[in-house]
């Protein structure tokens, strides 16, 4: 199945791997293990609805009630849900504030896990081997390939999720955004930021 | 194991090259193999832990020159095969008789509540920690054959607990149909040197989830 033909370039692996994807749902959905129409909800659900919106939801409100950041320091699964995010990959949350000492970063060295509950599927970048590999051993320079470069004083802490807990970073509030609601703040807040390979977006404008 | 998956430390792979604007999935067929990955699941047949051996029991090319999705299908048709729910002369023709819906398929009506449900790893246990915040641990030196989560790049290296958790699946277990097993799970942080020696970027410290049996007081 996976020949190639030396002057076909990658398209040709998206088209293998249509065909062989397709071919086995054809034969889950004609033995009865598989619904299309849940196939298709699945996919709805993570493309549409689940995604690092949430996730920006809960740091834009961790910046703006004390009181539910309090909480999700505590218990961050049950303040999370509280929001109305549960689920597969999200079930054991824990919620990492950084902090002008230490910038916390998170990895799965071993497969993917990701917290799909606040921030949907992973990127690709994160499943590489490259990130993989690098984030335990030189963070510094992984972040330097996003762009970041941290103040020599702040540690950075890297959280390797070999069990089933979820890490969600809490990055630090931009400075100027005294007075911002929590819709106007969420705007600020990346994927990359919650991940820990990325900063909130600054309060100024981007040129 | 020490299979392809264990990439904590590795080098070569290059930078990182994070996508602008990624698409969610980037072909059609990414998206069906999540779904009928997730689906499948359903099933009930295997535990998070099998599916994980699966994957990391793929050839070393493939494992590390394919896309993630191709891994999770390749990984989905051994599973599919090894529980019995598909023949190899069904995967090799590409289709199969029909038959009666599966007691346990998940029809798109459940799809939201199934997603939401998730499935939960914690499960209660009875016995005392072993370890305390604070306390000087070891990740013991262990090359098993089958599927563990201690990373290649900790085992022997000294740690202390920052965090003491309640009692999770051991995957050591659930991935090879021993059961849940369950045993009380651990914070363990290591300072830089310990693992990477001189190399080590200065101040930087990595933590990993362990579980109680994966650790020797230090």
């Amino acid at each position: 199945m996976h020949d190639h033909d030396n002057d076909h370039d990658h398209g040709s692996d998206l088209d293998e791997m249509t065909a062989r994807v397709r071919a086995l749902e054809t034969i889950l959905t004609r033995k009865g293990l598989v619904d299309p129409a849940a196939v298709d909800a699945i996919i709805d659900t993570y493309q549409n609805k689940v995604g690092p919106r949430n996730g920006a939801a809960v740091v834009a409100r961790a910046w703006t009630d004390p009181a539910f950041a309090d909480h999700l320091r505590r218990d961050a699964t049950a303040a999370i849900a509280q929001m109305g995010f549960t689920g597969r990959q999200g079930e054991h949350m824990q919620a990492l504030f950084n902090s002008a000492d230490t910038h916390h970063m998170v990895v799965c060295t071993l497969c993917s896990c990701y917290p799909w509950t606040v921030l949907g599927v992973p990127p690709v970048w994160y499943k590489s081997p490259a990130y993989r590999s690098r984030a335990v051993r030189e963070p510094r320079a992984v972040l330097a390939d996003f762009g970041v470069t941290l103040p020599a004083g702040q540690a950075v802490k890297v959280w390797d999720s070999t069990a089933e807990l979820r890490y969600l970073v809490i990055p630090q509030r931009p400075a100027g955004t005294e007075g911002w609601d929590a819709d106007r703040l969420a705007a600020l807040v990346t994927r990359d930021s919650m991940i820990g390979t990325g900063l909130a977006l600054s309060a100024e404008p981007q040129p | 194991m020490n299979g392809p998956h264990d990439l904590g430390g590795a080098m070569g792979f290059g930078a990182i090259n994070p996508e602008k604007n990624e698409p969610v999935f980037h072909a059609e067929w990414e998206g069906r193999a999540l779904g009928v990955t997730l689906a499948a699941g359903a099933l009930g047949a295997w535990s998070i832990d099998e599916s994980r051996h699966a994957r990391e029991c793929l050839p070393w090319p493939i494992y590390l020159g394919t896309s993630y999705y191709e891994i999770w299908i390749r990984a989905l048709e051994s599973l599919l095969l090894r529980h019995g729910f598909i023949t190899g002369t069904e995967l090799n023709s590409g289709t199969a008789e029909p038959g009666a819906a599966h007691p346990r398929q998940l029809t798109a009506d459940r799809v939201a509540s199934a997603l939401a449900r998730g499935g939960p790893c914690d499960r209660a246990i009875t016995a005392e920690p072993a370890f305390a915040m604070g306390d000087r641990v070891r990740l013991q030196n262990r090359h098993p054959q089958g599927h563990t989560r201690i990373p290649g790049y900790a085992r022997g290296k000294r740690g202390r607990v920052i965090a003491v958790h309640g009692g999770f699946v051991l995957p050591d277990s659930s991935a090879h149909g021993g059961g849940d097993a369950p045993e009380r799970l651990y914070t363990v942080e290591f300072d830089g040197n310990e693992l990477w020696g001189p190399q080590a970027e200065p101040g930087t410290r990595v933590t990993i989830d362990a579980w109680e049996s994966y650790l020797d007081r230090a």
